[in-house]
């Protein structure tokens, strides 16, 4: 009876067992197998593949958890991941090439190079908004880069969490990728581990947790958080372009809960009247008449969040400021899209990121204020601006600081695989796609050749004045200084 | 003025945009060489002072390595500033990609006491290329080296901008408490867990510059003067640099069990080449900085089984803090010789039977800031390379990865994180901005819901870049192909 009692336990996920399963991924990885070429490039063919061939359960698991669209599905979580493999695919070998690098005459003769290595040991804890993107996508990159790989997914997504493992585990290499799913405790008991790396998307208070652990064993964090997206909209603009861009990157994304989405708007006294016609025109040409009913737009992830959101509609502060939508259902957990007017800067709303289909207007007397009421908050992952004011443009890009800039549009910017992907200050730190996604998970190693040849005293004690200026002269560089020193003056 | 109050006026300095001008930047960087070429004496004088470092030694590892990072930073800052432009796909069109360096706002570096001068004005020279405002936090440790910063850097530079805060650990602490947009380290594994912790409550990124037993390989070399050669760079690579007080000098030696006895009589005639026959009295060794280290290293020779391995030196004199440079044949590995970073004048030789084993040897143990290996095998070089981890590998010498500024320098593992040197420095102090201009046409229609059967075709398509694909498909919608829902 007791052995039937073991199977039907579900094990606990405790220190000790992270400490066993760290153990059992150094060991496995000390055995070399992840560092070549071909480990790699068949374990991103394998979890490609294994994602294309469940296409229809993540779609599945992602309207479960998120009732999100089948398309949002396809092309962002599923699409965009693709996209990593093939470029994996066709650049690995070039980037594992090491980088030839000039040398000086101060070491010559000598040649060097920077070798790229895994770092080895690599945690991934992925969030609840695109859990498939952002829990394969790290991976990925780890993988590339030739490490051992655990992914630990959100359980606020349990039934994308599911099939995360189970293509983990049915489609990759067991000895050095993992899943290990569960919530806080299991989390914890991962971060008291040693890795080589930890990777973490979410949010600023967990950000803290994830660093503090990691400070313990010096290990290098990426944390790729959020913050209040602002999007600056001028009077200049086509604005049933910029209208739509607003709502395919606020209410577009996961109904407003992502990183990059804009948090807020923020545009003239004078212009705002235009701005909300266009923003309604278009968001019923995109969700219809009762966008609460809408089948395009995702939920909201779960009853807390919910709740979270809805504070942030209720409060004082805010009341009379809701200009369109505020429309809500408690039980299907919808939101619609809700545009509120000139709420306080101390209201709840203005106080945190929204993460949400809640978008506040802004407004300003002169566009030029936009910048310092950015600049008053914290470094946020992203800041738009629409305008064809070349100064103003040039002004929004060279004084707001936020992880990515886009002009004339939102959120693209993280498509695109040549431009790094990361947050600074608040929102975060280090970048990642495309080849910065190798390159977060590598170690650049220097080497230096040098021969037997071309030794010089000079070097060693005991030392002469003569020495002395030789040296003076070859650490400046100077071929002038040098010959001169030779010579015997200066 | 207290701590909090200095960091505000920082800030409001940082604010007015000043640092960011690429005149502040290279008039700071100016100001920098000039300090240096004006108080070359100065230096070398708190040098000998706090470490007895000979003014040679202080030239070659400190002054001459500043003035040229300065002169290199001040040559290039205009250039590293530049934008760098990213392809955008076509897809995109029109559109523009670029990355920008943007400074990262008030910095916190602290250096340590082995290089007192390099190791803070190296990393300022980096943060102020980058247009940040920067606090320098000297190593008390090293104080008169500490003083003559404080007095000296505020007549050079500007004190909006950079100041120095001298003092000890609760000065630290104090400075730890702020919120910084970067924390530059050089120092121990142990207080680098401090401030990454430290770091970890504002989410400030830091780069940690730490060390670790960097071990030296001397693979046969059956020609004499390769031997010779080595030995001499090995004996560099230790005692040259502050007595063996260095993140990067020579830990210990591996080397096969044949090697040993010729190996130790040439170490014994180097030494007394280059230090004379009573290296106590040498005035080209640096002494060890205070009392704590000095008992620290002499501790290590306590255990009767280490002092039983020593085969050359061993002689201290407590009152000057000094330590000859001493060797060690096979001392017991678990002893603390060979478990912590010596940071000092003591060389273990650790004998094999076959130089190979030498990797397995290494990797025993954390991960080193390098890895010096002497050998003229290639298949061995690529197994090292291949089969270690250490923040460099240096072929055929020691130390002069330190020269050579298109390497980055910094660690791996318990050997830290993060690097500089050369636009690697710029690099760490800065935030790379990726910014992408789109223009306000050319829409591409099926962004938008409602979604349809034709918009997700489209947009697989279009992640594909198939531009062909994309093509057809627009055409077969314009002949009027039915629209799925």
């Amino acid at each position: 009876m007791s052995g039937e009692d073991s199977k039907t336990q579900k094990k606990v996920f405790d220190a000790e067992t992270a400490s066993s399963l760290v153990k059992e991924l150094r060991e496995n990885f000390g055995s070399g197998r992840t560092r070549s070429y071909e480990w790699r490039v068949s374990q991103v063919k394998v979890l490609l593949k294994a994602v294309l061939d469940n296409e229809e359960q993540i779609i599945d698991a992602l309207r479960s958890d998120l009732a999100k669209p089948p398309l949002e599905t396809v092309v962002y979580e599923i699409g965009m991941f693709k996209n990593s493999c093939e470029l994996i695919l066709k650049e690995l070998k070039h980037w594992m090439t090491p980088e030839k690098v000039k040398t000086s005459i101060r070491t010559f003769p000598s040649s060097a190079e920077i070798v790229p290595e895994p770092l080895g040991l690599v945690l991934v804890i992925s969030p609840w908004n695109y859990p498939i993107l952002l829990s394969l996508d790290p991976v990925v990159g780890a993988i590339a880069a030739g490490n051992a790989v655990v992914l630990k997914p959100s359980e606020i997504t349990p039934a994308t969490s599911s099939v995360l493992a189970k293509i983990i585990e049915e489609y990759m290499d067991h000895s050095f990728v993992r899943v290990v799913q569960g919530a806080v405790d299991e989390t914890t008991a991962l971060l008291q581990q040693k890795w080589d790396k930890i990777f973490y998307t979410g949010n600023g208070k967990v950000g803290r947790i994830v660093m503090t652990a990691a400070a313990k064993h010096l290990t290098p964090v990426a944390l790729e958080l959020g913050g209040k997206c602002p999007a600056v909209v001028d009077s200049n603009v086509n604005l049933k372009v910029a209208a739509r861009r607003i709502i395919s990157g606020k209410w577009g994304l996961n109904n407003g809960q992502a990183c990059v989405s804009p948090d807020y708007i923020i545009t003239t006294k004078e212009y705002v009247p235009k701005l909300l016609d266009a923003l309604k025109t278009e968001l019923e040409a995109c969700y219809g008449k009762n966008p609460l009913e809408s089948e395009d737009l995702s939920r909201i992830v779960s009853s807390n969040h919910f709740a979270r959101l809805s504070k942030l509609l209720n409060d004082d502060k805010v009341s009379g400021k809701i200009v369109y939508g505020g429309e809500k259902d408690e039980n299907k957990l919808r939101i619609a899209p809700t545009i509120l007017l000139d709420v306080p800067q101390d209201s709840l709303v203005m106080g945190e990121e929204i993460f949400g289909p809640l978008l506040p207007v802004i407004t300003v007397n002169k566009l030029e204020e936009s910048l310092d009421l950015i600049n008053s908050g914290e470094k946020p992952l992203a800041a738009y601006v629409f305008t064809t004011d070349k100064k103003f443009k040039e002004q929004f890009v060279k004084n707001v600081s936020a992880g990515g800039l886009l002009v004339n549009d939102t959120s693209l910017h993280l498509v695109v695989e040549t431009l790094p992907f990361g947050g600074v200050g608040e929102s975060g730190m280090g970048a990642y796609h495309g080849k910065f996604s190798f390159d977060a998970f590598t170690h650049k190693k220097a080497v230096l050749y040098r021969s037997f040849a071309g030794d010089s005293s000079l070097r060693y004690p005991p030392y002469t004045d003569t020495k002395q200026r030789l040296m003076k002269a070859l650490i400046g560089g100077s071929i002038l200084g040098i010959i001169r020193a030779l010579l015997g003056s200066s | 003025m207290e701590i909090g109050g200095e960091l505000r006026e920082l800030r409001e300095y940082f604010k007015t945009g000043k640092t960011k001008s690429v005149t502040w930047r290279k008039s700071q960087l100016t100001a920098i060489l000039d300090l240096i070429h004006e108080n070359e004496d100065a230096i070398s004088k708190v040098l000998h002072q706090d470490l007895g470092k000979h003014p040679v030694e202080a030239f070659r590892d400190e002054i001459g390595g500043v003035e040229k990072s300065a002169s290199k930073s001040l040559s290039c800052v205009e250039k590293w500033m530049t934008p760098k432009k990213n392809d955008i796909p076509l897809l995109f069109f029109p559109a523009k990609g670029e990355v920008l360096s943007e400074p990262l706002g008030v910095v916190l570096i602290f250096s340590s006491w082995n290089f007192p001068i390099i190791l803070a004005l190296d990393p300022l020279i980096g943060a102020i290329s980058a247009g940040n405002v920067v606090v320098i936090k000297p190593s008390e440790q090293a104080p008169a080296c500490s003083s003559f910063l404080a007095n000296t850097i505020p007549r050079y530079l500007d004190s909006n901008g950079i100041k120095v805060i001298e003092g000890g650990a609760d000065v630290c602490e104090q400075l730890l408490l702020q919120k910084w947009d970067k924390i530059f380290f050089t120092g121990s594994p142990r207080v680098a867990s401090v401030v990454m912790s430290a770091a970890a409550k504002n989410l400030t990124p830091v780069t940690l510059e730490l060390g670790g037993k960097c071990p030296a390989i001397l693979d046969s070399l059956p020609n004499p003067s390769e031997f010779k050669f080595a030995v001499k760079r090995i004996v560099g690579g230790k005692w040259g640099p502050c007595s063996g007080q260095a993140c990067i000098g020579v830990d210990y030696l591996l080397v096969e069990e044949r090697f040993s006895s010729s190996l130790i009589e040439l170490f014994k005639k180097i030494i007394r080449r280059f230090y004379g026959e009573n290296p106590l009295e040498s005035n080209v060794l640096s002494r060890i900085v205070n009392k704590h280290q000095f008992e620290r290293i002499r501790n290590l020779l306590e255990d009767p089984l280490v002092a039983a391995s020593i085969v050359h030196g061993g002689l201290v004199d407590e009152e000057n803090l000094f330590i000859e440079p001493t060797i060690l044949l096979d001392p017991p590995l678990d002893s603390q010789i060979m478990t912590e970073e010596i940071f000092g004048p003591l060389l273990p030789i650790i004998t094999l039977n076959n130089i190979q084993e030498s990797i397995e040897f290494i990797n025993a143990k954390p991960k080193p800031l390098a890895i010096y290996a002497f050998t003229k095998d290639e298949t061995f070089k690529r197994k090292i390379l291949s089969e270690t981890s250490s923040g460099s590998v240096i072929f055929n010498d020691t130390l002069v990865q330190f020269l050579c500024d298109t390497l980055p320098f910094g660690g791996v593992g318990q050997s830290g994180f993060g690097r500089y040197h050369g636009k690697y420095s710029f690099d760490t102090f800065s935030h790379e901005k990726a910014v992408m201009h789109r223009k306000l046409f050319l829409e591409i229609e099926p962004r938008y819901p409602p979604w349809s059967r034709f918009k997700l075709e489209f947009l697989k398509l279009a992640y594909r870049l198939n531009y062909f694909g994309l093509l057809l498909h627009m055409m077969g919608f314009k002949l009027g192909l039915k629209r799925y829902n």
